[in-house]
């Protein structure tokens, strides 16, 4: 199978079966998404596909083939973090982390559909994603950020 | 695919850097280098090391595997912490307090956590003790590197050492600048061993530059970016992923028999077992976790869990050792001469730490030595220690067991995170190759080691005016200290540790009634795993003890707020609560309002106090105001906005400590309205987020925070402090919107809603 993984093409020989999750982790070396729950339930394994999010422990990769998959990593790195990654660590909106990967992948597919959206509607966004530390507050202070700088 | 593609792919396949490597030095190598000056504690008399409590000194003779921090002659400084970043912040804040106290840049200092073979042993991350016990440790060492350096400069510079001053590592003759030397010249290609005296001056808290300072945390743009390296994304060369099978969670089942044909069908598969531990490894992880949930086993018939619904009885009747734990005054006498007496009892139950991420080790364990990198909280050999779990499990020499520590998920006191550790040294060790293994989200869920559930049994006796003349709070309670799976997976018992830490111990007793006395009666087991939740046993007690002085307020028509004032003689404890008070804009009338409404959605208000603290930290000091709306017709509970104002002596990161009191005020609230572990006859039912549930973004209110900053105390802890007044807080405002009491957490709609219904 071929995949399309942050704008390189890369093969990959695994069962069509297998959740998207496992290949960007063990076969591409991806660590952004994580495994949570592989149950759908948490958001912590989300990519960017076609721009949309989805959850990649519930996707199987032959979902993937021919679409354009984008992980946290291909955002932004440390020297040079996406708008969006910048906001978050501006706003230090982590604790453990964990969560932050679908945070930031839900944050961009809802922004780049909906740019001029509000708190409420930023909250309503988030609301299928968990954060156990309770980082909710910096988490949404750090989305608003970005909105603003989009809506400015 | 193009040579760079595969070039990628080949970097990406290979396995992850461990996390020593990450951090671009070898440790080893550079403690036995020369061009370093060490500053380790004297082997010889290792309790002169610091006059904080709770070192330990390593057995380690003949080298410097006790270092706490080191200087390169390039001038960086390497801080070596037994203590480790749980997601806190603390590696931040523990380089503050090195960087502060050598006068070096913060970007100089670079922390090495949690490694069983070159960190020394500061006792387990737990209770909120790294910044205020370890970080205290490390400002002494630092003060010994900088006296030593300032010695050493002295003589270079021909100058007395008090006529010398520190600027970001370069030592200057004071009033002639000119006249320096940077502290990597001074140690120059020499190696420096300072031992502790203990003598060294500490800094002056008005002379700090970078301790007190919002500093960025240094973990978070690898976080958002997806290059931090968490335990689950360490792979070693020839690893196999593994998964484990258990019975139905926490039955207390053993192990039959095993159907190895059941997953034939699976590519690459092996079936282990070992004693009562079930597993499956494989090459690719989606095969592990596909034989796992095929793998036929047979499991015993075990004895059927008690029903949920009887836990607080079965807590009850179960046998105690009884003690006192504090005692002023006559509370029997006063309690029959009192003008009216009140009781209560308050029920707090099994709740999860629920990780986002479930607990993950990787273990390379063969030829008689054991590799493990591991999410613990306490990688050392010590009676609690993963080091010496792991060698006992392995049957190895202690010294053949090397953990490293790599940050996991958020744990919150899950301390058996070496759970896994110990999953994956028993599957290595058995095939004889490197294994990772992670839980899935229902072991995670189902095998926690959930909090110890609590029942308290509050009394107190009024007089005329409504004075409080006696208090008596009971409460039965099982230690706090997390057990091992390791017993379990042999065949025998979960390993209890028969310390009994803690218990008792967060009894609130800080209210100054005439008459007042204390009793644990603490208990031995209970039906489920238990062990350390965030707080132990402090939030359940302050739920109890805050919401029945509440009650007793209420009793006498006061004010809550005044009524603990009448109570209270500790300043800090006043400020803190006078603070939350005052930023709430709380207007001083008894609770509940007056003239209810009957129907609708009802708004009220509550106040807590709460203290959280030990010997080794001092205290901390939380207020808080909550405000809840409870609709009538369903009971739900919605909390608009908590106030907190906080006291924890010397704050190092003001930022830092609002992280935490924010996490923690959510988190408490989440436990206060949502969190129960449900079980029936067959194993515990709360197996993942669903049947778990947890805050989402739609519950947050707005948290509102008082930092009391107070520099010439010590630091006494964040990490845990917020959570302690919640429940209560909440519970006395349902009470004064609504007139009625939930003396049972959670505060879920089905239960408010049946505690309305007794309203007239």
């Amino acid at each position: 199978m071929e995949l399309n993984v942050n704008g390189r093409t890369h093969t990959v020989d695994a069962d069509p079966e297998t959740p998207l999750l496992y290949v960007l982790r063990n076969d591409l070396g991806l660590n952004g998404p994580k495994f949570g729950c592989g149950l759908s339930q948490c958001g912590a394994c989300e990519v960017l596909m076609n721009g949309r999010e989805v959850r990649s422990c519930v996707t199987p990769v032959s979902a993937a083939v021919g679409a354009e998959v984008v992980t946290l990593e291909g955002l932004g790195t440390e020297d040079n973090p996406h708008p969006l990654q910048q906001a978050f660590i501006d706003e230090q909106a982590a604790q453990c982390g964990y969560c932050i990967n679908g945070m930031i992948i839900t944050a961009k597919a809802f922004l780049d559909r909906n740019p001029n959206a509000d708190e409420a509607a930023i909250r309503q966004a988030l609301s299928r994603n968990l954060c156990r530390c309770a980082t909710h507050l910096r988490i949404l202070r750090a989305v608003n950020r970005y909105a603003r700088g989009l809506q400015a | 695919m193009s040579a760079n593609e595969k070039a990628r792919l080949s970097a990406a396949t290979t396995p992850s850097a461990t996390p020593t490597a990450r951090r671009g030095i070898s440790r080893r190598t550079f403690l036995k280098a020369t061009g370093v000056l060490v500053v380790g504690f004297s082997l010889a008399d290792p309790t002169k090391l610091v006059a904080v409590p709770g070192a330990r000194a390593q057995t380690m003779p003949a080298s410097r595997l006790d270092a706490w921090l080191a200087i390169a002659e390039n001038g960086t400084v390497t801080v070596y912490s037994g203590k480790v970043d749980l997601g806190t912040g603390v590696e931040t804040a523990l380089a503050q307090i090195a960087a502060e106290e050598l006068d070096v840049p913060f970007a100089a200092v670079t922390v090495v956590q949690g490694d069983s073979a070159l960190t020394p042993d500061q006792g387990s991350t737990v209770g909120s003790f790294t910044v205020a016990v370890g970080g205290a440790q490390l400002r002494r060492a630092a003060a010994e590197a900088r006296q030593a350096l300032l010695g050493l400069a002295a003589d270079r510079l021909g100058a007395p050492a008090e006529q010398l001053t520190v600027r970001d590592g370069v030592v200057s003759v004071a009033g002639d600048p000119a006249r320096s030397v940077s502290y990597g010249s001074l140690v120059g290609g020499r190696r420096l061993d300072i031992e502790m005296t203990g003598d060294a001056p500490l800094k002056s808290p008005p002379d700090y530059r970078i301790v007190g300072q919002a500093v960025p945390r240094v973990d978070i743009p690898a976080k958002v970016t997806g290059r931090f390296e968490y335990v689950q994304n360490v792979r070693v060369p020839g690893m196999l992923h593994g998964r484990i099978v258990r019975p139905a969670p926490q039955s207390g089942a053993t192990l039959v028999s095993v159907d190895e044909d059941s997953v034939r069908d699976v590519p690459g598969v092996r079936v282990v077992v070992r004693d009562n531990l079930v597993g499956v490894v494989a090459e690719r992880e989606e095969n592990a976790i596909k034989a796992a949930r095929q793998l036929k086993v047979t499991w015993s018939a075990p004895a059927p869990l008690p029903r949920m619904e009887d836990i607080f009885a079965v807590v009850r009747n179960m046998p105690s050792d009884d003690r006192v734990l504090g005692e002023e005054g006559d509370v029997a006498a006063a309690l029959s001469a009192a003008a009216r007496t009140l009781q209560a009892t308050y029920e707090y139950p099994f709740q999860s730490h629920a990780m986002m991420g479930p607990s993950c080790a990787v273990a390379d364990v063969r030829d008689g030595r054991a590799m493990i990198w591991s999410g613990t909280q306490y990688p050392h050999d010590a009676p609690r220690g993963l080091q010496r779990l792991l060698a006992q499990a392995l049957d190895l020499p202690t010294e053949n067991v090397h953990v490293i520590y790599a940050e996991g998920s958020g744990c919150y006191g899950r301390y058996t995170t070496d759970d896994a550790a110990l999953d994956a040294a028993l599957l290595s060790q058995t095939i004889g190759r490197p294994v990772r293994v992670q839980w899935m989200r229902g072991d995670e869920h189902g095998w926690d080691h959930y909090n110890t559930p609590m029942l308290f049994d509050l009394r107190a006796g009024l007089d005329a005016s409504g004075n409080v003349v006696a208090w008596e709070h009971q409460v039965w309670s099982a230690n706090h200290a997390g057990q091992s799976l390791l017993g379990s997976q042999t065949g025998g018992e979960w390993a209890i540790s028969t310390r009994p830490v803690l218990i008792g111990d967060d009894t609130p007793k800080f209210y100054e009634f005439p008459n007042r006395r204390y009793v644990l009666h603490a208990q031995e087991t209970r039906p489920l795993r238990y062990g350390n939740n965030r707080s132990l046993g402090a939030l359940p007690s302050s739920f109890a003890a805050e919401s029945f002085l509440d009650e007793l307020a209420a009793a006498a028509g006061q004010d809550p707020v005044q009524y603990r004032l009448r109570y209270l003689s500790e300043p800090r404890a006043i400020a803190a609560l006078r603070a939350a008070v005052e930023r709430a804009g709380w207007e001083p009338r008894p609770s509940p309002k007056r003239n209810l409404p009957a129907s609708g959605v009802l708004t009220g208000r509550g106040v807590a106090l709460g203290e959280y603290g030990q010997p080794q930290t001092g205290t901390t000091w939380i207020g808080m105001v909550a405000d809840v709306e409870v609709d009538s017709a369903s009971g739900q509970v919605r909390v608009p906005r908590i106030v907190v104002a906080h006291d924890c002596g010397l704050i190092v990161n003001p930022d830092g400590v609002r992280n935490q009191i924010e996490g923690n005020v959510l988190q408490s609230l989440s436990r206060a309205l949502f969190e129960e572990v449900t079980w029936d006859s067959n194993g515990v039912t709360s197996v993942d987020w669903r049947t778990y549930p947890i805050l989402t973004f739609a519950d947050v209110p707005d948290v509102d925070i008082v930092l009391i900053n107070r520099p010439e105390l010590r630091s006494s802890g964040a990490g845990e402090s917020a959570t302690i007044p919640t429940a209560a807080a909440i519970a006395n405002a349902i009470h004064d919107a609504t007139g009625v009491r939930v003396r049972r957490v959670p505060f879920t709609a089905e239960r408010v809603k049946a505690v309305l219904a007794q309203r007239g």
